[in-house]
């Protein structure tokens, strides 16, 4: 019925990848929100109101990274493969910080939960800290590369006895986790503000709000030039022999002056969010900030794999560097997946109306000290 | 060569813990969403707030078992990768989708309406709430399905290509995939021992209750709704049971004699209902005799595996040397096809890299004869076809006795309920307690059937767990397989404490 190209399909699901990866960098304000619990609560009924108020949407951060990680293995196996069954051990390390996070909600207030909670609650924070900056380290190696080799069979084998951990070492990849890290606590101070009805949070919200603006935006400019100027790896698409280009990035924002116009509208509507929250007290900062955090990051993740760009370089034979086109599934179940992609809207539809169902009402000290079931 | 064996036997000791692990809290969500929401239509229903109030308190201990559950089970999912980066990009173009969609379809719908149902009971109307507790007790059960559809094709890999150019399986036919009997027949059998499991677990407790003389209306009308809802389902199970079974016989016959411990291949073959199997050295030398005491149902297992009492059933023997009259061919024959399917292959790029066109299609022409059997070629052993036959055979019959009486359990517990006799029966009381754990064992036997049965397989005949793994020193899957088992341990140990205590504590209010 229709005729699309799988080149067509991979650029979809690129797109598709991207759009997970910064919807759920948006919902790490979850995890921000978990390193600020003692900043923001300094008695125990104010730590219990923020938990019980992220405690309301960890699920959904966790889903979305779940799904970030079942769309990659869907969509880009080869990828799956590589980097995950190469840097073993930054991945490790990540899912490590995701599993405490899960047990830590539900255990941390109840009754004989073994290790008391200030351990439950370090845990939180290791999550929120640990875990998201890897994560953004993680990220920062589709810019930067890694240490893999893949062979005819598609076949892949990490070169560095470190396993991934090598990353660690890229300035690059450190700044990338620190600005998650941040935004991340930027978008916790918009939530909980939108979120909580308690003026003692409140007020100690907008310092939070400045010290991590202010903390955040110089990683940023560092990660975003950095990204465009550089040199990236580029493939020909007959050959697919992979070379470098000079600041390739920016060539592609600038050959799409629609993503351009988005991203730059997009970061003054971000910086403008914080502006509204400080100055004009405007509780509904988070709704700007989630467009313009989920709009910056699918650009700057889509950005790289288009346009014949290398999304995962190799840093030990150029030639093993994915794109796009070597390391998706085939024609077939892209085209599968596509048509179930259709749903997206609904999912995204629900969850909407659910969150604006219970959101309506701000949570209070009060509603969670009643609330049969609180964290 | 060596490396190698550790290499892959640490990931596979891996992944076993992360899956038993996660196996130990799957089940009961599965089933205890079921109950809850049950109970919370009888309260929207009736209008009666003691059962809001008593969906309330299993709803609180299907929390702290969700969340367990829902932490271990991520690192399933992202081990394919970790540990498993051959099998990723072998067969990931047909085993990444069905984990996408239930990330889409099943765990969106589960966390979202979770957080409706535990705190949305003064937010939103009670059509609604009741409305997203039906809808986590679905998405639970939807998640099942997808995961079980993605591990039933890996027990039966349906509606597939082998692309040689890109070396690795690729999808035709997405339905194949997902009707593939296999997989639907495990969701049915998986899905009805959660039912079955958590149905126990709300009996036991409140069993406990009634032992202590606590709780005691709670306890009596939980039973009622648990022990109806564990009969019922315990019949599916039986059925989905005998289903599964018969799809193993048809697609893995060396898991059917291993479950079986059948090693001489026989017609009008019985089932072994209870039996001690002898060393593997004494039955190599006598296979016709493999236990030291058996008590067997002729018949069944012919009946069981083909329908028919008179049927033949292949034995371990057969398959491993080879039957000429029953047309079964050795495992020595297949790997000696799959080796020349692997050289063709492995031709085949080199001579297509090299421009020979006319040389790689005839090494094109070889793989395509033999490529069926292409997994055979990377097998060391004939012998390394089989799996262990000692701990298939074993779980299997502790699975099955233990699923024989639970239903005789519901049924008498159902029986007493009705005429309003159960808390007089001290014995059959603590019995019920007792059994509780005996639902765990059995669902772990369960998933070692499953699992072990199919070794060395990660996909049936064409990948073996060898091949599988990810290209990785064995010292990190040491490191990683010690850290994952105190953690897990420790919050294990947590989730049981916690558990106790709020089983202690009783439902609050009402009662």
């Amino acid at each position: 019925m229709f005729d699309i190209s799988l080149y067509s399909f991979q650029v979809y699901w690129w797109f598709i990848v991207s759009l997970l990866g910064a919807l759920f960098v948006f919902m790490t304000f979850v995890q921000g929100g978990q390193t600020l619990l003692y900043t923001l609560g300094k008695t125990e009924d104010e730590r219990s109101l923020i938990i019980g108020s992220l405690g309301r949407k960890w699920e959904l951060t966790f889903t979305t990274l779940v799904m970030f990680g079942g769309a990659i293995f869907a969509a880009f196996p080869l990828f799956y493969a590589v980097s995950f069954g190469g840097a073993y051990y930054v991945w490790m390390a990540i899912l490590f910080a995701f599993i405490i996070q899960a047990v830590s909600y539900e255990y941390r207030r109840k009754p004989d939960n073994v290790y008391g909670e200030r351990f439950y609650e370090t845990l939180l924070f290791i999550n929120g800290s640990l875990g998201i900056f890897l994560i953004g380290v993680a990220l920062g190696t589709l810019y930067t590369g890694g240490n893999f080799i893949v062979n005819e069979m598609n076949l892949s084998k990490w070169t560095q006895h470190s396993y991934g951990l090598e990353a660690l070492l890229h300035p690059f990849n450190l700044a990338f986790g620190f600005m998650l890290f941040f935004v991340s606590r930027i978008g916790a101070s918009l939530y909980l503000y939108n979120n909580l009805n308690n003026q003692e949070v409140a007020s100690r919200l907008f310092k939070t709000l400045k010290i991590n603006t202010i903390l955040f935006l110089p990683f940023f400019l560092y990660v975003l030039f950095y990204m465009l100027l550089k040199d990236t790896y580029i493939y020909d698409s007959t050959s697919k022999v992979v070379t470098v280009e000079s600041m390739k990035l920016l060539h592609t924002l600038l050959d799409n002056p629609l993503l351009l116009v988005l991203l730059i509208m997009s970061i003054f509507v971000f910086l403008y969010s914080i502006f509204i929250a400080l100055f004009q007290k405007n509780q509904k900062a988070i709704w700007y900030y989630g467009f313009s955090v989920i709009t910056i990051v699918t650009i700057l993740l889509f950005i790289v794999g288009i346009e014949h760009t290398i999304f995962y370089p190799s840093l030990s034979n150029m030639q093993s560097s994915l794109h796009i086109e070597n390391a998706s599934g085939s024609y077939y179940t892209l085209s599968v997946m596509s048509v179930v992609s259709l749903l997206v809207p609904v999912v995204v539809g629900y969850i909407f109306m659910v969150w604006r169902s219970m959101d309506k009402t701000k949570i209070t000290i009060e509603e969670i000290k009643s609330d049969h079931h609180h964290y | 060569m060596e490396n190698e064996l550790a290499l892959v036997d640490w990931s596979r000791a891996q992944f076993a813990l992360t899956a038993l692990y996660h196996w130990l809290f799957v089940p009961l969500t599965l089933g205890l969403t079921f109950i809850v929401a049950i109970m919370e239509t009888i309260y929207v229903k009736t209008g009666d707030v003691w059962w809001k109030n008593t969906t309330k308190f299993w709803m609180g201990l299907l929390a702290i078992n969700f969340a367990i559950g829902l932490a271990t089970g991520i690192i399933m999912e992202f081990e394919f990768g970790t540990n498993w980066s051959n099998y990723s990009w072998i067969v990931g173009d047909i085993f990444g989708a069905p984990l996408a969609i239930e990330g889409l379809m099943a765990f969106f719908m589960e966390s979202t309406f979770f957080a409706v149902m535990f705190f949305g009971w003064d937010k939103v109307s009670k059509g609604m709430h009741l409305t997203s507790t039906w809808l986590v007790a679905l998405g639970s059960n939807l998640s099942a399905l997808w995961i079980l559809v993605a591990n039933g094709w890996m027990q039966h890999p349906v509606g597939m290509k082998f692309n040689p150019d890109t070396a690795r399986n690729e999808m035709e036919n997405f339905w194949e995939v997902l009707f593939n009997p296999n997989g639907v027949s495990k969701f049915l059998h998986t899905i009805s021992s959660g039912y079955v499991l958590a149905s126990l677990f709300v009996i036991g407790i409140s069993a406990w209750y009634l032992l202590k003389k606590r709780e005691v209306l709670f306890a009596k009308r939980s039973i009622i709704v648990a022990a109806s809802f564990g009969f019922l389902t315990s019949l599916f199970l039986l059925v989905s049971g005998d289903t599964s079974a018969y799809n193993v016989a048809q697609n893995q016959p060396m898991k059917l004699a291993a479950m079986e411990g059948l090693y001489h291949g026989e017609g009008k073959a019985g089932i072994v209902a209870l039996g001690v199997l002898k060393p593997e050295e004494e039955i190599l030398k006598d296979p016709k005799n493999p236990f030291y005491f058996d008590i067997e149902i002729p018949n069944a297992l012919s009946f069981l595996a083909h329908h028919s009492t008179s049927a033949y059933v292949p034995g371990i023997n057969d398959m491993v040397y080879g039957n000429d009259e029953h047309g079964i061919e050795s495992v020595a024959s297949k790997m000696q096809k799959g080796k020349l399917a692997v050289q063709a292959l492995t031709d085949y790029k080199k001579f297509k890299k090299e421009g020979k066109d006319e040389k790689a299609q005839t090494a094109l022409k070889t793989f395509e004869k033999y490529q069926h059997v292409m997994g055979y070629g990377y097998l060391k052993e004939p012998r390394d076809a089989v799996p262990d036959v000692p701990i298939v055979f074993y779980s299997f019959h502790i699975m099955v006795s233990l699923g024989t009486w639970f239903l005789l359990l519901f049924i008498v517990v159902l029986y007493f309920s009705m005429i309003n006799e159960i808390e007089n029966k001290r014995l059959l009381l603590i019995l019920t307690v007792l059994t509780l754990p005996m639902g765990y064992v059995a669902q772990e036997a369960g998933w070692i059937v499953a699992e072990v049965g199919r070794q060395p397989w990660a996909i049936q005949d064409m990948l073996p767990v060898g091949m599988a793994t990810s290209n990785i020193s064995t010292t990190s899957v040491q490191i990683t397989f010690w850290l994952f088992a105190v953690l897990f341990t420790a919050l294990l140990l947590a989730e049981i404490k916690i558990m106790l205590k709020q089983i202690k504590i009783g439902p609050e209010g009402g009662h």
